[in-house]
């Protein structure tokens, strides 16, 4: 086991490599620089600010000097926020995605096993097309779109809940609940058809003949079957819920990682767009390998090589 | 007569279909009394298995079961399911087929057995993995307490049912319902289980509900057989009674159309669809020695050995090599057949797969009509496929379901003669598909709309194609109903003679290679340890495993089966990964000595057979 975690990681290298140099040269592909304002600067000042951040260098050399500074936890400094360095406002982003993150996907595993777990018992009946139909909405409506709604209903209309920003929970319930609904929609179905798949099995029917009651069927005996495709797609799951909260965070005006992206992204503020694309690529490389590794725990069957 | 511990009366058991409704069970009746076996036999579809679902209100959702089955007087059909739960798996339980899949992969041996005991014997966590552990040990586990630790795959196969039937009488159940118990396993251990069973049901005081396609099952461990088909009882009395006096037209059907190892064969397998007059003079019919041993060599197999590469767990584990087929070696006249008999993991498959080809060898040589198959070049190979074809066990399986059977058919023509205009194409198909006897109107159907028996004769009939030399038959009729089993086997052996075939026939049911082969070959771990002529073979096994497989064949005749003194065969197969040294049968072999262990012995002639064992002189 600890072989195939040394294999994973060695084996992301390429892939972060590759990611890493496709961000790099698209930012530059880009017609514009991070110095552009409406006002054009004077040209010397503008040869001297290039210089200082290596902008004049052919861009091979900025490519690997850029390298060498990640490989020392150096994700340069900032150009929009000169005072900072790409590191220091990551540390202060990433908290408050973290946890926006990390409830969505808590509430989306929560509430979409449940949900997905009652349809498959109730089968063809009316609460499994009910969830079902409720669920494909879910999957299909963007978070640009079902973001909104929910503020015009439950902070504009109804005044239950604040709008966004940062303050006590409250805050967070909408942002946490938009981000996480197509998650929730996803994984409900996908437990369905896995735990109905998992209820025809013969070891289900041996329970059933040795008189356990279904509650100790289900829980003893179909849900840790029923739940590996489900822990296969947290991987894919989390890819996601980081796309979506760059769009969430805009919305609901959350300074997490994903505003930065943004606005980094809108002033051309080359290293902070790198700096998070290349602290996202590593996140999900290893929470794809934490995955694989629960699936291990819970499939004996399963082997590493 | 003491009060029955199940009395089953006018039961019934209807499913709703989209396609209607359809009645599985149909007014059956029958009593079960204490101590006693009672076997259901039938085929496939006969509502065997719903019978025991159907008491143990098992039945999937669109089924419904009325009429009366009393379980020491208290009524089962139509309780509840919390009522129902206090009697399943306490009072009545069951065995399933297939002790791989009815196991939870997910849960470890003991986890399963305990919940039972917690559930039904309110026993503590403790208490009952101490119980489970001593059920285990009931039905001859070793090493019980770490078996409680490990997971199902960990655990062979014919250990696997030991731990279902611990399970399922850890309770000590007044019932038990054992459906197909040994159907997936291989015949040495089949005969262990059935041992097992025998056992334990005086120890625990079970009567015994044994649901089987095996007459030879039956005969041996049954005291009163239940005959069944379409739903219906068709004979009910005493084993004695069924077997020597049936009045039921299919129960004699059935009994004669059982290859057996114990008589002189019939010439042709009487066939269930056949009128029963016919059906007699068929049977009647004496061996008559099949000789169209034409010299003509066809295949000549010199050194064949085939190796899987296995990759290891763990950190530093280098992938290990499994050698599937060791060394073996065989010729094969024109017009020939040559049985392959074995246990699974024996390589039988693996040997068959690189005589075609299919798979790389890593040493020896192919020959068909002396060309060595591995010197011709990709072009001359092809060609060659024309004259060796393959049928598989799964007829279904191995039927490319998008396609009409005429397609199917005339797949291999798309290859080899993309010349044929459609007219002559059609005709080629059609003279195939009539000769395996199926008819010009199946040609537009899908794989899906024939039986199994159905579904192999297509299978045939694209083997038939381009006339070739050589079919390898890959345990063709083992997913097959015994009638239809016999129709099949009867095909072959026509087809054979008509057009001087010479087949390779694959199979575990010893009966059947019997029936079908001049000469058979026995493998054990990827060697061959006897080939030789059926007759002597079955009459004279030298082979001590052959002895043991022969033994372990269960013959449908009850006064054979009770007198016979079988011990069998202990055991499992040993790991392929580490094969024992020497002799790979020593393990399990009652005649083994050092030298078994220190040298490996080689096919050598003793009388007419070849074996491949130190002591075959001394052992009769
Ligand atoms: S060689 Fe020895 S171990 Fe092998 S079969 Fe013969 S007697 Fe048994």
């Amino acid at each position: 086991m600890l072989r195939f975690a040394l294999k994973r990681v060695l084996g992301a290298i390429p892939t972060l490599l590759v990611l890493i140099a496709l961000a790099f040269f698209l930012i530059k592909a880009a017609p514009g620089g991070p110095f552009d304002t409406d006002r054009r600067l004077p040209p010397e000042i503008e040869a001297n600010l290039q210089a200082a951040y290596n902008l004049d260098e052919p861009l091979y050399r900025q490519f690997g000097l850029y390298l060498g500074g990640l490989l020392k936890g150096d994700f340069g400094p900032s150009f929009q926020y000169r005072d900072y360095t790409v590191t220091e406002l990551i540390a202060a982003g990433f908290p408050v995605s973290l946890r926006l993150g990390g409830l969505a996907m808590l509430l989306a595993f929560v509430v979409g096993v449940a949900v997905g777990t009652v349809a498959a018992l109730k089968q063809n009946a009316f609460t499994d097309h009910a969830a079902m139909a409720a669920a494909m909405i879910g999957i299909s409506v963007p978070n640009f779109v079902m973001a909104p709604l929910l503020v015009l209903v439950f902070a504009v209309t109804l005044k239950w809940l604040p709008a966004g920003g940062l303050g006590d929970w409250r805050n967070f319930v909408l942002p946490v609940v938009a981000l996480a609904l197509p998650q929730i929609a996803y994984i409900a179905r996908l437990t369905r058809g896995s735990m109905i798949e998992v209820l025809r099995a013969d070891f289900i029917r041996t329970a059933r003949a040795q008189g356990l009651p279904q509650r100790a069927v289900i829980i003893r005996h179909a849900l840790k079957p029923a739940l590996l495709p489900v822990i296969s797609y947290l991987g894919p799951a989390t890819a996601a819920i980081i796309t979506g909260s760059v769009v969430i965070e805009q919305i609901f005006g959350v300074p997490g990682l994903g505003r930065f992206f943004v606005q980094g992204a809108l002033n051309r503020d080359y290293t902070l767009v790198m700096g998070v694309v290349v602290f996202y690529g590593v996140l999900i490389v290893v929470f794809n390998l934490i995955v694989d590794l629960v699936y291990g725990w819970l499939d004996p069957r399963v082997q590493y090589q | 007569m003491a009060d029955a511990v199940l009395e089953v009366q006018s039961l019934n058991v209807r499913f709703t279909t989209p396609d209607g409704p359809v009645q599985a069970v149909r007014n059956l009746e029958f009593r079960v009394n204490p101590g006693e076996t009672l076997g259901i036999v039938g085929e496939s579809g006969s509502g065997k298995s719903q019978t025991a679902l159907a008491i143990m209100g098992l039945l999937a959702a669109n089924g419904r079961a009325d009429g009366s089955a009393r379980f020491k007087g208290d009524e089962l059909i139509g309780l509840s399911d919390g009522d129902m739960n206090r009697v399943r798996g306490a009072q009545i339980s069951m065995v399933f087929q297939d002790p791989m899949t009815s196991l939870n992969p997910y849960l470890t041996v003991g986890n399963q057995m305990r919940h039972v005991l917690q559930r039904h014997l309110g026993l503590s966590r403790g208490e009952a993995l101490r119980h489970a552990r001593t059920m285990l040990e009931m039905v001859r586990i070793s090493e019980a307490e770490r078996r409680l630790a490990m997971y199902p795959h960990e655990l062979s196969g014919g250990m696997r049912q030991r731990v279902m039937i611990a399970m399922a009488l850890s309770c000590r159940p007044g019932l038990l319902i054992a459906d197909e118990p040994t159907t997936a396993l291989d015949v040495t251990v089949q005969a262990q289980i059935l041992k097992l069973m025998r056992e334990l049901k005086s120890e625990f005081n079970t009567s015994i509900l044994l649901i089987t396609h095996d007459m030879g099952v039956v005969a041996g461990n049954a005291d009163s057989v239940l005959v069944m088909r379409d739903g219906e009882c068709r004979e009910y009395g005493s084993v004695d009674k069924v077997f020597y006096k049936p009045a039921d037209d299919y129960t004699r059907a059935l009994l004669a159309a059982v290859p057996r190892l114990d008589e002189a064969m019939p010439e042709r397998l009487a066939t269930v669809s056949a009128p029963p007059t016919e059906l007699g003079a068929e049977i009647a019919a004496v061996e008559k020695p099949r000789t169209n041993h034409a010299a003509r060599q066809l295949l000549t197999v010199d050194g064949l050995g085939v190796r899987f590469r296995v990759a290891q767990p763990g950190l530093f584990a280098r992938a290990q090599s499994l050698v599937a087929v060791d060394d073996v070696s065989f010729e094969l006249a024109a017009g020939e057949t040559l049985g392959v008999v074995g246990e699974s993991g024996c390589g039988k498959s693996s040997l068959a797969r690189a005589v075609l080809q299919l798979i790389p060898t890593a040493s020896g040589r192919v020959c068909l009509l002396g060309r060595d198959l591995e010197q011709l070049a990709r072009r001359e190979l092809k060609n060659m496929r024309r004259d060796m074809q393959v049928i598989f066990q799964d007829p279904q399986a191995s039927l490319d379901p998008r396609m009409t059977v005429a397609q199917i058919v005339g797949e291999p023509l798309n290859t080899f003669r993309p010349d044929l205009g459609q007219p002559e194409r059609n005709e080629r198909i059609l003279s195939v598909l009539l000769r395996v006897g199926l008819a010009a109107e199946h040609l537009n159907r899908y794989p899906h709309e024939f039986s199994g028996g159905q579904a192999q004769r297509i299978g045939i009939a694209r083997a038939l194609m381009f006339d070739p030399q050589l079919i390898v038959c890959d345990e063709p009729v083992s997913a097959l109903d015994v009638s239809i089993q016999a129709q099949i086997i009867n095909l072959l052996m026509d087809l054979q003679v008509e057009r001087g075939l010479s087949l390779i026939f694959i199979a575990h049911d010893l009966a059947v290679v019997r029936h079908i082969s001049h000469r058979v070959m026995v493998m054990y771990l990827g060697r061959a340890v006897e080939v030789a002529d059926r007759q002597s073979l079955y009459e004279h096994p030298r082979h001590p495993y052959t002895l043991a497989l022969i033994n372990a064949v269960p013959i449908p005749d009850p006064v054979v089966e009770r007198s016979r003194q079988q011990q069998p065969l202990s055991g499992d197969l040993p790991s392929p990964l580490e094969p024992p040294s020497g002799c790979g049968f020593r393990t399990r072999c009652p005649h083994a000595i050092q030298r078994c262990a220190d040298e490996r012995p080689l096919l050598r002639p003793v009388g007419k057979s070849l074996v491949a064992c130190h002591r075959a002189e001394e052992i009769e």
